[in-house]
């Protein structure tokens, strides 16, 4: 028990972001049916572009909560700009083609912005300055610090404001109506371009701000953080049920309590020794002989997805996918 | 006419016989890496050849191909190295390799079987990261992979007494080992390009087309699509692990670093640029896609420093730039490839409205 | 009468809230020519889907030639015997109009990965037999010219019938063929009769489901009827058409005066 709720703690704030980049991914998939592999370097751009402009200005003696939200005020209009472009430029002319020709089409784009991405900023880690006072307090046993729950409530608004603009707003409907049959939406007057484009340019401002928080919370940014997060976060997408905007919430929550506790606890699961079937020499003496340790952490997005796909495809909340135009 | 044309095909063929043949003499004027770098192109060549079983004849898109590779190599080097002080003869630990990389194909290609063409994509992606991260944790707690390190002292390739990796004179002509390594690729190639275009012309190479362009129909005619397809998967991993041992014995070192999901992603590239499903066209692709960067390298870099003095781009970043662009242009501008076949053509270029 | 080639006895399907076939029963005697016929989402293709395999059944037993094959796999029951065609037609639509039928003999032929890399004698005889005989199913059916375009560019008709040879390629003892004149005027449906009266010359029995009222009186032997997923008549075309509770079906109760 005594790891268990630490662990909880930072599945939670992790899977908050998941959760957050997941929706890019969901709405992408819901409205066109294409996995926008790009969206992972989105989320990267955006903490690149965050962290540099918050180096900038770390020494300039403002607050650091305002040097952070301008930086996350630059990054949100270049990942938008990102977004609004691979659209129009990569897959619009390729909405008819078959599913294959977009999924590779988007391997490439993921591929060219993380090259960019090094070409500007180069193989460099970029740090995170020592602005933040850590504020760390106590919670049922475990501790939790100010950037977590400040990237906890972040999310959780964030995840708000998208569920008012999906089922309060008219382009929410429209985004809706679209994924579930653009061509009848088209009849009603839907401008289904404008819609589309819409949709990405909303993922990737999200997708931003989640950058901009994986890099607070590690403290460090680099042009290859992407790929990874962003297979991840797709895990989690499907997993809460592909197209359904609860479910990647849902997901991404779900997946990074998964990973945490999975890592924390599969070295002392797969420890032989505690089952007395160690050899005697690393086992003496309370020493371990542990199988898989928590250097597996990725692993387990994959083997999720993986298990999701085979068992449950359409997810935990099921997945909401229209027809193909 | 008809006469003169066999002819002419008969003299193009005798042409790029002559010229694949003097190849390494040519290029060892250059320098022996020259040579090298044409063995890791023709090492993609066999690899973009073995991925063309599942995704050009099957029309499964395989993202975590490079896991096969992987299986191949490491199978290699664990049977022929001092990690485990083992040394079995060339001749056996290649089958095993095939063998065992087969194995691995139907074992990740059995969960795939239902699902449909992007979530296939991104299992098989998952799965090539799975692999790789096994082997770069196989370290702990018992040393079988030797993890990030690597393992190094890879045996060279020996066939009875001729040991490839050393220079030997023959018939009056020095022949050092890459030079050797190519001719036995070269050789290998052959092989797996005749088993391909015999495979393609077959009862199952129909099999396979039929389960791409309409899996319900192929079953309800009596194919057994389950089999087919962990075929497709098998045969496909067996020419990687093929390919992965050539590797492990070349390079005389291998480490989990050379099994990443960029590797997947590239060989895919040249089956895609090249033409899926047609073996000419997938051929192309992996040359081009192999020595254009390295001709880059050669050619950027001087020209950046003469004209910048510095270099601004390194020519890996060009490189993967190139990759992920050729991916774009090619599926908006011609998505059935260079050299498509004419299956594909129909089926790629079919309507493509504004 | 000798055995019958193919019994369904109860055969029901529910999809979630819908019961799409129950109860349904019907036996089908070798070399007849056996229409299924009734109103639209009677069920016809359910029952054709839940026949061949693509569907399994809530209940029911088919049994082909005494054989149980309820519940198998497509391909399972193309190897039993049945073959199929599709009420939306669905040809390996890029690859020629040959290869399609080639791909039928799969079934009954038997190179496997060895023998297409070995390429032995017996391997390219039965290459050769493979082709010879796509040729003459071509024939037979007679699209033989179209032989090396592309499936998908054929005519409307002319893919029908090169659907009819894929099937007939599989050496079927059932064809089934979901609505084979759909769209044809009135001299290439007098054709297809021709060939289906040819086809079931071959010793081939033929289960067909069609709309194409004056093609299923002049065809079949016996026609069985649908309506809501439930068996209303069953008998001779002549008796059916006359049979009050097919005419409700088609028209709708007749009105009290």
């Amino acid at each position: 028990m005594d790891i268990f709720v630490q662990q909880l703690v930072n599945g939670l704030t992790l899977g908050a972001v998941y959760a957050i980049v997941a929706l890019g991914y969901t709405m992408v998939y819901g409205i066109i049916q294409l996995i926008n592999f790009a969206h992972g370097e989105v989320v990267m751009i955006g903490a690149m572009v965050a962290f540099t402009i918050i180096n900038l200005l770390a020494a300039s003696g403002l607050p650091p909560l305002a040097v952070v939200l301008i930086g996350t005020a630059c990054a949100v209009p270049v990942c938008m700009l990102v977004g609004y472009s691979m659209e129009r430029l990569a897959y619009r002319p390729l909405r008819s083609a078959p599913r294959l020709a977009p999924l590779i089409t988007a391997i490439g784009v993921s591929i060219i912005l993380q090259h960019l991405a090094m070409l500007v900023w180069s193989r460099n880690v970029l740090a995170f300055p020592q602005i933040i006072p850590l504020a760390t307090y106590s919670f049922l046993g475990a501790s939790i610090t100010g950037v977590q729950i400040a990237i906890l409530s972040l999310c959780f608004a964030l995840m708000a404001g998208l569920a008012l603009l999906v089922y309060r707003t008219r382009l929410g409907t429209a985004m809706r109506a679209t994924a579930q049959n653009p061509q009848v939406a088209r009849l009603m007057g839907v401008d289904v371009n404008r819609v589309i484009a819409a949709t990405f340019v909303i993922g990737a401002a999200l997708g931003a701000v989640a950058g901009v928080m994986v890099g607070t919370y590690y403290g460090v940014a680099q042009y290859t953080m992407g790929s990874v997060l962003g297979l991840k976060a797709f895990a989690a997408a499907v997993l809460g049920g592909i197209g359904n905007i609860p479910g990647a919430m849902v997901g991404g929550l779900l997946l990074g309590v998964v990973e945490a506790l999975g890592a924390g606890y599969i070295g002392d699961l797969t420890d032989l020794c505690r089952y007395g079937l160690g050899p005697q020499a690393n086992c003496a003496d309370g020493g371990h002989f542990i199988l898989f340790g928590s250097n597996y952490q990725d692993v387990f997005a994959f083997v999720v997805l993986i298990l999701v796909l085979v068992f449950r495809p359409s997810g935990l909340l099921g997945e909401r996918v229209g027809d193909r135009a | 006419m008809i006469r003169s044309r066999k002819a002419w095909v008969w003299l193009g063929v005798a042409l790029i016989a002559a010229t694949l043949l003097l190849l390494p003499f040519a290029l060892s004027q250059a320098g022996t890496a020259w040579v090298r770098i044409a063995n890791i192109a023709l090492l993609y060549v066999l690899l973009a050849l073995g991925l063309n079983i599942v995704v050009g004849f099957a029309g499964l898109l395989d993202l975590g191909y490079i896991a096969f590779y992987a299986v191949g190599a490491y199978a290699y080097a664990l049977l022929a190295s001092p990690h485990f002080g083992l040394h079995l003869p060339f001749w056996a630990i290649l089958p095993i390799g095939a063998v065992v990389a087969a194995a691995f194909g139907v074992m990740l290609g059995a969960p795939t079987l239902k699902l449909r063409g992007d979530y296939l994509a991104i299992v098989t992606l998952g799965f090539g990261e799975i692999v790789r991260i096994f082997l770069n944790n196989l370290s702990q707690p018992v040393n079988i992979t030797r993890g990030p390190q690597g393992i190094a002292g890879i045996d060279p390739a020996r066939i009875g007494g001729f040991d490839f990796s050393r220079t030997d004179t023959l018939l009056g002509a020095v022949v050092s080992g890459p030079m050797k390594y190519y001719y036995l690729l070269l050789a290998l190639l052959l092989a797996i390009v005749i088993v391909n275009v015999r495979l393609q012309n077959s009862r199952i190479g129909r099999a396979w087309e039929a389960i791409r362009e309409d899996e319900v129909a192929a079953r309800s005619m009596g194919i057994d699509t389950t089999l087919m397809k962990l075929l497709a998967f098998a045969m496909g991993a067996s020419f990687g692990g093929v390919a992965g041992g050539m590797f492990a014995a070349i390079q005389g070192f291998i480490s989990p670093e050379s099994f990443v999901l960029v590797e997947s992603v590239m060989v895919v590239s040249m089956v895609v640029l090249g033409g899926m499903g047609n073996i000419a066209g997938v051929i192309l692709g992996a040359v081009l896609l192999a020595f254009v960067p390295e001709i880059l390298r050669w050619t950027v870099e001087p020209a950046q420093r003469a004209l910048f003095g510095r270099m601004l781009v390194e020519p890996e970043v060009i490189r993967m730039l190139i990759f992920g662009l050729a991916l774009v242009l090619v599926m908006l501008f011609r998505p059935a490839g260079l050299l498509p076949s004419a299956v594909r053509k129909r089926e790629l270029e079919a309507e493509r409205p504004t | 009468m000798s055995a019958p080639l193919l019994e369904a006895k109860q055969i029901g399907k529910r999809f979630g809230g819908v019961q799409a076939l129950s109860g349904v029963s019907f036996s089908i005697g070798r070399g007849e020519i056996y229409g299924l016929i009734g109103p639209n989402g009677a069920g016809k293709t359910t029952l054709f889907n839940v026949l061949t395999g693509i569907y399994s059944p809530q209940g029911g037993t088919f049994a082909l030639a005494g054989r149980n094959i309820t519940g198998l796999k497509p391909d399972r029951i193309a190897a039993a015997g049945i073959a199929r065609t599709f009420q939306n037609i669905r040809l390996f639509a890029n690859l020629s109009v040959l290869e399609n039928v080639m791909i039928g003999r799969h079934l009954r032929t038997r190179t496997g990965v060895v023998g297409a890399i070995l390429r032995t004698r017996r391997v390219l005889e039965e290459e050769r037999a493979i082709e010879k005989r796509a040729l003459e199913l071509l024939d037979f059916v007679g699209i033989r010219r179209r032989a090396n375009d592309a499936a998908g560019s054929l005519p409307y008709g002319d893919q029908r019938r090169l659907e009819i040879a894929r099937a007939l390629a599989t050496e079927p003892k059932l064809l089934a063929l979901d609505e084979p004149a759909a769209g044809m005027n009135a001299s290439e449906t007098l054709a297809l009769r021709r060939l289906l009266d040819s086809i079931r010359g071959g010793g081939t029995t033929i289960l067909l489901i069609e709309h194409d009222m004056r093609l299923v009186m002049n065809v079949c032997d016996r026609v069985l009827v649908l309506d809501y997923g439930e068996r209303i008549a069953e008998g001779p075309p002549a008796e059916v058409q006359r049979d009050p509770r097919v005419v409700e079906a088609y028209l709708g109760a007749p009105h009290a005066a």
